[in-house]
């Protein structure tokens, strides 16, 4: 039920290290991953996001209860989960915002916090950027963590699936996951924090992460860049807003690329004399 | 206590919430279908795998719930998830393993 791999092995060419694997052939028309009925992917997000959604439900909450607790009124709090859907950044404004910082401070720390999106947004557009304007409108307002983290993942593996089966998942992991954020958020308002007393749930958004981007660390190329990722993160904690986050993982993405090239130019020479 | 006033509270949540969209929207809405050059798509090509892990990292070497405090128990725990992960490519085994193993050490201890 949780496994998304959508019948193909996952150690498939797309998923291993991206260096210069010639692209996949085009896939024979009786491919279950390139034909069928689109609700049918669609419905395989859905699957796939509902271990999420399961752990969304005490953030949301959460959240719910914050504000509350806050003096956030329940139109307000509402308004703020729906038009920002992401938990991180909404935990650091309202905690700002408590801290008496002024506004404008809240609003760009929050923004720092979701800076990474810009990177998952550019790494979105070659799989879903021939899509229509108003698609990609819409698109460009469930780009979240698990959402994008689920897609990616499974594009790593079919990355040749035709652009509406692409949207069907990606849509069909986000609906769901945004509206379970959002009445969750809801609940936590009405009814407080109910969270069960001892359970490590802070543990649970990296458990989330680390399940959906283990299968695409394969490879020497992506191992280093992860790696790199981690250590630069782990040194520049001190960074204010999370910003160390985006300067490790632009190194990581360097250490990636680097490793990549040095990769396939020794390639190179060890054939050339052949 | 939250003490800024309504006219404030409206007008952050309003940029917060549309640069927040704006950030989502950028690539995916400017691009359009365009190409992007081939060191730019080498370099997206480790998104994924940057980002998640250099987020998780701090959450599990310092987790808030304990104020900072290093647990060695959430390192190991995290490092199951990973290696479930990587080994079975499935989802939600690596984490009930991961969440489990947390619990069941907690519990021991």
């Amino acid at each position: 039920m949780s496994d998304l791999a959508p019948s193909r092995n996952p150690s498939a060419p797309g998923a291993a290290a991206p260096t210069r694997t010639p692209a996949p052939a085009p896939a024979p028309e009786d491919d279950p991953a390139f034909s069928g009925p689109l609700w049918r992917v669609a419905l395989e997000g859905t699957t796939a996001s509902l271990p999420f959604i399961v752990s969304v439900i005490p953030f949301g909450m959460l959240f719910g209860a914050v504000a509350t607790a806050a003096g956030l009124d329940p139109l307000k709090a509402m308004v703020l989960t729906v038009s920002v859907i992401a938990g991180a950044a909404q935990f650091a404004f309202l905690e700002l915002l408590t801290d008496q910082a002024p506004a404008i401070v809240a609003v760009v720390a929050a923004l720092a916090v979701n800076l990474r999106m810009a990177m998952y947004s550019a790494s979105l557009a070659p799989h879903i950027g021939k899509a229509p304007a108003w698609i990609r409108a819409i698109a460009g307002f469930f780009v979240v963590d698990q959402v994008y983290g689920l897609s990616m993942r499974r594009w790593a593996v079919i990355p040749q699936e035709p652009l509406p089966r692409k949207l069907a998942f990606y849509f069909g992991v986000a609906l769901p996951m945004s509206t379970a954020w959002v009445i969750c958020s809801a609940l936590g308002l009405v009814a407080g924090g109910w969270i069960p007393e001892g359970l490590p749930i802070d543990f649970m958004p990296p458990a989330m992460f680390l399940a959906i981007v283990a299968p695409m660390i394969r490879g020497t190329a992506n191992i280093c860049a992860a790696l790199a990722a981690v250590a630069a993160s782990l040194a520049l904690a001190w960074a204010p807003w999370n910003l160390g986050l985006i300067v490790a993982a632009a190194i990581g993405m360097g250490v990636g690329a680097a490793v990549e090239l040095r990769l396939a130019r020794r390639a190179d020479e060890t054939e050339a004399p052949r | 206590m939250i003490t800024a006033s309504d006219a404030t509270l409206w007008a952050s949540i309003a940029a917060l919430g549309v640069c927040t969209y704006l950030i989502r929207w950028s690539f995916i809405g400017l691009a359009g279908g365009r190409e992007f050059p081939d060191w730019a798509m080498r370099l997206l090509r480790y998104v994924p795998v940057t980002v998640l892990p250099a987020m998780v990292a701090p959450m599990v070497v310092w987790p808030r719930a304990l104020d900072g405090e290093t647990d060695p128990f959430r390192i190991l725990a995290a490092l199951t998830v990973l290696a479930v992960g990587m080994a079975t490519g499935r989802l939600l085994l690596p984490i009930v393993s991961g969440i489990g193993l947390l619990l069941l050490l907690q519990a021991l201890a």
